[in-house]
């Protein structure tokens, strides 16, 4: 069975650790937040200058002034900071936040990300994602194995207008969590009930296979 | 003598010195920390031909929104934007340009230009649209962009609360781009919530020294929420 977007939330959530900043882009790694281990500090930056981004507010407690990158009403947890613009993306920037996950159209095996310019359709714009995607090291990017058509988008190379150049190293989709090694994906846990068959026939990109291709596991 | 006093009282007076064809940059992400009243006087005043520097181009009737339902702005520079028919329709039709700018590369533009540095090399944008046409530099081993820095004819700024001698505070994620965008003004135009006594805000604290800052102006704001969000209880 492909995952579901909160499994795939909670497979990501295992990649967490104790001290790390985190910067969530919208849906799926918005969701990462509800799996963070109870014995777990993790501090959420949102890119409008937010750093330890609580959780929605009561509507006793909203606040037009307190709203994260989507735009949404939250709060701030105790010790947060905020902050400008400019100092929100130094830190993206300079390489202090310790994992970014964000969604995208595509991704290819030289690391290559597309997620924001579909030609001949309207474009909104990149909003922080290229400055997400140029600035980390450490970057999950989670979406659906293939479009709903059957087409692959894990790709020898991305066909949509770029959001970053080599910068993606691990991917996690509906059907398997994949690292980006030497120009090809490699298959290092599949969903549980997804066959290894199921997943090269999706991947359009260079795959490779190892011998042993374990399940992943939810302990939740 | 005036001295140091910014405070003017009206927005008429706030504004005064915008023509046509200038170029405005805005605070605010999304509807948040918008200088509301500012961007009302701009469309009473009818100034067209605008280009406008802003993260975002508000909504359909409000904020960045309302400069478009008269045509008053031939260029938006923003990270995001179309949460707007208007917007879309008008782009769609030739009648707006807009050039997407990543959101940080967009606030370093705006700190740099106001900083008095007139270019930076960032790694942001390599290898996509944004790089086209602009000069690629290495630096140990990897690619970086020139991207020439922002400066506006006009500031228009949302402050919580500043002193007669402009110096100002922001009150929580409403300061977004708003410091960056009084740094990089010719006349930088600031409303508040309240205006205070000189003395009464903590020299440490302050967000925007009043140096940035050329006229202050008191206003009273409706501060919509674009994403109203809460947990159930």
């Amino acid at each position: 069975m492909a995952l579901t977007r909160e499994q795939m939330a909670q497979r990501v959530a295992q990649e967490l650790q104790d001290g790390f900043y985190v910067n969530l882009g919208i849906g799926i790694p918005t969701l990462v937040a509800n799996y963070i281990p109870d014995d777990m500090e993790v501090m959420l930056q949102s890119e409008n200058g937010l750093l330890g981004m609580g959780e929605f507010p009561t509507e006793d407690t909203i606040d037009a002034d307190m709203i994260n990158a989507g735009k949404q009403t939250v709060t701030a947890i105790k010790g947060a900071s905020i902050f400008s613009s400019a100092e929100s993306f130094a830190m993206i920037r300079g390489g202090h936040v310790d994992l970014t996950v964000l969604g995208a159209f595509e991704v290819d095996v030289n690391g290559n990300i597309a997620s924001w310019m579909i030609p001949n359709k309207l474009i909104k714009g990149m909003g922080g994602a290229m400055d997400l995607v140029a600035g980390a090291d450490n970057i999950i990017v989670t979406m659906t194995h293939a479009s709903k058509k059957g087409e692959s988008k894990l790709l020898a190379d991305c066909s949509l207008p770029l959001t970053g150049k080599g910068c993606i190293k691990k991917v996690l989709t509906d059907l398997a969590w994949l690292e980006i090694e030497n120009g090809a994906f490699v298959l290092k846990e599949r969903a549980p009930g997804v066959s290894v068959e199921e997943i090269i026939e999706k991947t359009q990109g260079k795959l490779v296979v190892p011998d042993d291709v374990p399940e992943m596991v939810f302990t939740k | 003598m005036a001295g140091f006093d910014k405070v003017v009282t009206s927005y008429e007076e706030a504004m005064q010195g915008l023509e046509d064809n200038m170029t405005v940059l805005a605070g605010g992400f999304g509807l948040c920390g918008i200088p509301e009243n500012l961007i009302g006087e701009i469309k009473r005043k009818g100034t067209k031909g605008l280009t406008v520097v802003s993260n975002n181009c508000g909504v359909d009737g409000f904020g960045l929104g309302v400069l478009l339902e008269d045509k008053q702005v031939r260029k938006m520079v923003s990270s995001y934007v179309g949460e707007n028919a208007l917007f879309e329709k008008q782009l769609l039709d030739g009648e707006l340009e807009v050039e997407l700018t990543p959101q940080g590369t967009l606030a370093e533009k705006m700190r740099a230009g106001g900083a008095g540095i007139p270019a930076f090399y960032t790694a942001t944008g390599v290898g996509t649209p944004v790089a086209e046409g602009k000069e690629v530099k290495v630096f140990d081993g990897r690619e970086y962009l020139l991207e020439p820095s922002i400066k506006g004819d006009f500031a228009i700024v949302k402050g919580w609360k500043a002193d007669r001698y402009g110096n100002v505070v922001y009150r929580h994620t409403a300061q977004n781009f708003n410091p960056l965008v009084a740094t990089a003004g010719k006349i930088t135009v600031v409303e508040v919530e309240e205006i205070v006594e000189v003395g009464e805000l903590d020299p440490t604290q302050i967000h925007t020294p009043g140096i940035y800052v050329d006229r202050v102006i008191l206003g009273t704001f409706e501060k919509r929420i674009e994403q109203r969000t809460v947990k159930s209880a």
